[in-house]
């Protein structure tokens, strides 16, 4: 079947879809949208609080990847652009310190912030709409309590590790209210940011901002997302007995069983890594064939906080559609 | 859970690099007074006479857009050739070429593809937000 791509022990063949008109004389490839809703098929495997794995069948490569690419680059999230650093005597230097501060995933819903307008001046740019502001005032002393003989860091001074939960936000404006159910915190309050010793201060503020991955990766709202194809393995010819154990061990727990008399069958594909352990094997060659099937890609987005991963996939669509829907209504200039 | 059950009005569109002016990229297809975006894309040279074949040059997209609209295009029976290549990987632009069998002109196809590109994103979108309140998947990795 033309859908496999098949995996070979040194290379991989038939890549390319074929699924344009032209291409053959019985397959009529033109695009249908009814057509492609009945070959289209979403499968959920698991949604956790931060992690979506879904199947996405009868899509073409070039828009699963721009589903992919736009979850990492262009879906907008909220991070610290600007920070204003009053004080900081730590040996931590001010843009490390910024840097670190940058990088901290909020767990702000992004559609409660709108866009920093940079044409407008500097002093009206920062507005309670675009920017949520945080604080950080941290002094390290030393702890008179401290239990002898414990010469942790922990015991001896107070404050001397700063984490990201340290980080206070200060709402500005209309943002009591909106912000009054939901406060913004950093998704992971553990966050080691700067380490201190007594007399050792930090104190700065930071104005959080809407961005897209692409101008900066602190944007992005996905620690990755990924895809893979589903693997296809075929046994051409029947495996039993003694090598049908160790055919079993060729993949991951799972993929191959045995029959009740003796012979191997494919339990279950998809748990498969394609690690090609069995093209290894001079006793299996001829006798199985491995591939990928071209239009069944399983989706992982992992997401970093802000967003839960579902919702992450779903803007990742709408920013397609609307990319589109941009193009469609804008006129056609010369070049000149 | 809230995100599912939005209407059509599009999320924030995607923020330009810092020195990009900002008319580029928002207002377009709701009021009729805001500015339409006369830079987003151009007709290249080397079109013929009766635009059954030409180039356009779109800035501010690459593979994403490209790869994608490229794949819808070639699936118009009418589109003889269509192609897209990214000029230089610093600079923004996409250039596309559109060859029909001289039935509809290349602009043609390519309002086509766009339209068709969005009926998917729509299908797509609908049917991620049936299966996700359908709420038939395990909450735990397995």
């Amino acid at each position: 079947m033309s859908n496999i791509v098949g995996i070979e022990h040194d290379r991989v063949t038939n890549t390319v879809s074929t699924d344009f008109p032209g291409y053959s004389i019985e397959a009529n490839n033109e695009f249908d949208i009814e057509e492609f809703k009945k070959k289209f098929q979403i499968n959920i495997s698991y949604i956790t609080e931060r992690t979506a794995n879904f199947d996405l069948i009868g899509i073409d490569t070039s828009i699963a990847n721009a589903f992919r690419r736009i979850m990492i680059a262009e879906v907008p999230s909220v991070a610290a652009e600007h920070v204003y650093v009053f004080n900081n005597t730590s040996v931590i230097q001010d843009e490390v310190l910024a840097h670190r501060i940058g990088l901290i995933p909020l767990k702000v819903d992004p559609d409660t912030l709108t866009w920093v307008d940079q044409t407008v001046d500097e002093k009206d740019r920062f507005t309670d709409d675009n920017t949520i502001v945080l604080s950080l005032d941290v002094v390290c002393t030393k702890n008179p309590n401290a239990v002898p003989g414990d010469n942790r860091a922990e015991n001896l001074y107070r404050n001397s590790n700063v984490y990201a939960k340290d980080l206070k936000f200060e709402p500005q404006g209309r943002q009591t209210e909106t912000f009054e159910k939901n406060p913004v915190v950093p998704c992971d309050p553990n966050i080691l940011l700067a380490k201190l010793r007594p007399g050792q201060e930090i104190s700065l503020r930071v104005h959080c901002i809407l961005g897209i991955g692409s101008d900066h990766a602190k944007f992005s709202p996905v620690s990755t997302a990924s895809y893979r194809l589903l693997p296809v393995i075929d046994i051409l010819k029947p495996i039993a007995g003694s090598d049908a154990l160790e055919f079993q061990k060729c993949f991951p727990s799972g993929v191959i069983d045995i029959k009740e008399n003796g012979e191997a069958f494919v339990k279950d594909a998809r748990k498969d890594t394609v690690s090609r352990e069995v093209l290894r094997h001079e006793k299996f060659n001829g006798k199985v064939k491995l591939g990928r099937q071209r239009d069944h890609f399983i989706f992982n987005v992992e997401s970093t906080g802000a967003m839960p991963p579902e919702e992450i996939f779903f803007k990742s669509v709408r920013v397609l559609r609307n990319k589109a829907e941009y193009l469609r209504n804008c006129p056609i200039g010369n070049l000149n | 859970m809230s995100e599912l059950a939005q209407p059509e009005q599009p999320t924030q569109q995607q923020q330009p690099t810092n020195e990009e002016p900002l008319e580029d990229q928002d207002q377009e297809m709701d009021e009729g007074e805001e500015a339409l975006d006369l830079e987003k894309i151009k007709l290249l040279p080397g079109a013929t006479d009766d635009g059954t074949a030409a180039s356009f040059q779109i800035i501010d997209e690459d593979h994403t857009l490209g790869n994608a609209l490229r794949y819808i295009i070639m699936k118009n029976p009418n589109v003889e050739f269509c192609g897209y290549s990214i000029p230089h990987p610093s600079e923004a632009k996409l250039n596309i070429r559109i060859q029909t069998y001289g039935d509809i002109t290349a602009v043609q196809a390519l309002h086509q593809g766009l339209d068709d590109l969005v009926k998917v994103c729509t299908h797509i979108e609908e049917e991620f937000s049936t299966k996700i309140t359908q709420r038939d998947y395990g909450t735990e990795e397995p």
